[in-house]
């Protein structure tokens, strides 16, 4: 199997969303998050790119694989998820939106190139986040990341992820991963942006790419100062 | 009805001069001709029931049956032609598929009444068609619990705590009313509906009827089901016993 | 060896490989130049899959065990995915493959389910219609050069009838009683002949359910995109039982002293 004809889809030329992004449920909500890279080939396309997509009031997506397919997609759910809450009268929920982008991305998969998170609260069961993968399947999950930025992180996900965290602990998980996956991946980079979604309302978060959390880089190399032929050495003077 | 044989009744395409339709009008009448059907919201589901008339004695037990499932959590009561009312349930059929389809999950039962509301009406404004003849109770519990609709012939709709259509609609509209229908068990509920399906019966003095029967709710596990054999008889066997005790 | 000079030194071209998981010599290089030089494509791949299911008849039914793994690729990607999905209250099935298509299989029969229930004419779809009706389905989708990517295995039990058969991707059908699909055919499938088809009608739950263990212990030894949590369904004429995930036990001990790969002792 060949996971990577996938990206042969993508059309010669086409903007990619080489990405790394992410979105994990607590109590109270979800919080979703994203790089801000988007490259054709090794040019950055945009370096400040939102990859966190508005689809309902309290419902988000973030989208990885081809920025054409993802942009087309979300605004046809965007769409269909107006027409439900006139004809429902209510509010859909984080299922009925995640059906929704599996329906796209299933039945148009030897067209489509993404990879989409759903994340979002709904009043029937409360936070919930979909991941909904290359090839149209849909799988709820605690927490769910994807793109190309996420293959480096499965690890610290795994190892860090745990049950019963509250907002700030879950913030502080998204930041460190994508912060990770953006300086192992070299699709993905930029500055992080998250979103707090909770029955209140959305809050979008910043993280600025000078300002991202920093793990392990190598060890600083020392200087050299080699000095011309013939020059002598002259030790700096000391004042007593 | 002064404006009956000028011509204004010939067609649901065509208004009378005081604002009515009289195709709409005769379709309810075509109702009015038909066993009762009622429906009972009550706590934790709801009761169908109808009163259907035998036309003869050579016809089968349990044929030509007036509730239809709809979907698995969908029920549906129909007075009127009965064949208006299986095109109606195949058309009920498809929406909630296609609402599963779309949205991968159970349709709300508004939904579909707004569908077939919607489809009831498109019979009301052309004159190749005639509306159906055709009050349809549906009764369903979706995400939001229990719930009862009736559509009419022009396609109106409401919601009901209890629901009555059909020849003895009134007299079973005001036994509906002496219920405290948010307090029944579903079970009693069953009772209550065998036992006014009678009454009506009993009021019309009407040839053979068979009492049909279906609930859906807390005890079907959300799925619409006919009544339980044992119940079905032990719930006719008190409502003739009632209807005993009041002659 | 890369022999084009002014590929070396260059960033890893993601547009081919987004994931990085090329060794660089393997890089396809050549992508299509036109975009549409291709045409449309019908045939796809699968992409998110699940490995092998195991199925056994014994004495009071029919058995299936899967793993709850699905696999990107290489990648363990979801480890908690049911693959024995349950159909009415008589058949189960069992599914290996591509994991869209195993949940587009699922809404195909959740219609199909209720537009026979809707009727209320009293029948219902047992294990051997629903086998008919998917064999149907993969071969009209394989002649249509757009198969549904899976290996299934049917089993159920309906009016004293035990019922095991197997349907994949080209529309190829049989029964047996025993059948096991992907890696499986090739590991479990021989265990399975010698263990269970000689005893089927003497085999208890218990002793089905230790031999499909033992055979789901050796598929995680052996096939790499296997996983040691597991469900067993058990479907006899009582209705289904789908068992909560189980961990296998596994033995690595036995390694500990092995040094080398010959002579070597140290």
């Amino acid at each position: 199997m060949n996971v990577h004809n996938e990206i042969q889809h993508l059309k010669s030329g086409e903007v990619n969303l080489g990405t790394s992004i992410m979105a994990v449920q607590f109590a109270g909500g979800v919080i979703i998050g994203a790089d801000s890279r988007t490259t054709t080939g090794s040019y950055i396309a945009n370096r400040v790119t939102d990859k966190l997509t508005h689809v309902h009031d309290l419902i988000y997506c973030c989208r990885s694989g081809s920025a054409a397919d993802t942009q087309a997609i979300a605004d046809m759910v965007h769409y269909y998820l107006q027409m439900y809450t006139q004809s429902a009268g209510e509010r859909p929920s984080v299922q009925v939106a995640a059906s929704l982008f599996q329906k796209l991305c299933y039945e148009n998969k030897d067209a489509l190139s993404a990879g989409i998170i759903v994340a979002g609260w709904d009043k029937e069961v409360g936070p919930s986040v979909y991941n909904i993968p290359v090839g149209g399947g849909m799988f709820r999950q605690p927490w769910a990341i994807g793109g190309s930025g996420s293959t480096y992180v499965y690890g610290y996900c795994d190892s860090t992820y745990r049950e019963g965290w509250g907002r700030d602990e879950t913030i502080e998980f998204v930041k460190n991963t994508l912060a990770l996956a953006m300086s192992r991946d070299g699709s993905s980079g930029g500055v992080i942006r998250m979103c707090v979604i909770t029955e209140d309302g959305v809050e979008r978060l910043f993280v600025p790419g000078n300002e991202l959390p920093k793990f392990w880089e190598g060890k600083d190399l020392p200087g050299l100062v080699r000095l011309a032929k013939g020059t002598d050495i002259v030790p700096m003077a000391v004042e007593v | 009805m002064t404006s009956i044989g000028t011509g204004y009744d010939l067609s649901a395409s065509t208004y009378s001069p005081d604002g009515r339709i009289f195709q709409v009008e005769y379709a309810a009448k075509a109702v009015e001709n038909s066993g009762t059907a009622i429906g009972l919201r009550v706590k934790g589901g709801v009761v169908l029931a109808v009163e259907k008339l035998v036309h003869s004695k050579l016809l089968v037990p349990g044929a030509n049956r007036r509730i239809q499932t709809i979907d698995k959590h969908i029920g549906m009561a129909t007075s009127g032609l009965l064949a208006d009312g299986r095109h109606m349930a195949n058309r009920g059929r498809d929406e909630a598929a296609s609402y599963r389809e779309v949205y991968n999950s159970p349709s709300p039962l508004k939904i579909i009444v707004d569908r077939l509301g919607l489809y009831a009406q498109a019979y009301t404004v052309y004159s190749s068609v005639r509306p159906f003849g055709l009050s349809t109770i549906l009764g369903a519990v979706d995400k939001d619990g229990p719930q009862l609709y009736v559509i009419e012939p022009s396609g109106v709709f409401f919601g009901y705590r209890g629901a009555a259509v059909g020849k003895g609609r009134q007299l079973a509209k005001t036994e509906l009313e002496k219920l405290q229908i948010g307090e029944l068990t579903m079970r009693q509920a069953v009772k209550e509906a065998a036992r006014i399906i009678y009454l009506v019966h009993e009021d019309a003095k009407e040839k053979e009827f068979e009492l049909e029967m279906s609930w859906i709710g807390d005890e079907t596990g959300g799925v619409h089901l006919p009544i339980p054999k044992e119940l079905q008889q032990e719930a006719e066997a008190a409502a003739k016993a009632s209807i005993e005790v009041f002659e | 060896m890369d022999h084009f000079p002014t590929n070396w030194g260059r960033p890893r071209n993601d547009l081919h490989d987004a994931y990085g998981t090329y060794p660089i010599h393997q890089h396809p290089q050549h992508a299509p130049k036109d975009a549409f030089a291709d045409g449309v494509k019908r045939t796809q791949q699968p992409i998110v899959t699940g490995t092998s299911v195991l199925g056994v008849v014994y004495k009071d039914g029919v058995m299936l065990a899967a793993d709850n793994l699905a696999s990107y690729g290489s990648l363990a990607r979801f480890k908690d995915v049911q693959r024995l999905h349950p159909v009415g209250n008589h058949t189960v099935l069992g599914v290996s493959g591509d994991m869209s298509d195993y949940q587009y299989i699922q809404k195909l029969l959740e219609e199909l389910v209720i537009e026979e229930f809707t009727e209320q004419d009293g029948s219902i779809l047992g294990p051997a219609e629903l086998h008919e009706y998917l064999s149907q389905v993969m071969y009209a989708r394989r002649s249509k050069i757009n198969p549904l990517w899976n290996s299934l295995i049917v089993g159920g039990v309906k009016d004293g009838q035990r019922f095991l058969a197997y349907v994949d991707l080209l529309g190829t059908t049989y029964k047996a009683p025993t059948i096991a699909t992907g890696y499986g055919a090739y590991i479990a499938q021989p265990l399975l002949r010698k263990a269970v088809e000689p005893y089927t009608d003497v085999l208890t739950e218990e002793q089905a359910q230790s031999i499909l263990e033992e055979c789901m212990r050796v598929l995680y030894y052996r096939d790499a995109r296997s996983l040691d949590k597991f469900q067993i369904a058990t479907i006899t004429e009582e209705g289904i039982r789908i068992s909560e995930t189980r961990h296998l036990a596994s033995s690595w001990s036995f390694a500990e002293g092995i040094r080398g790969y010959g002579a070597q002792t140290q």
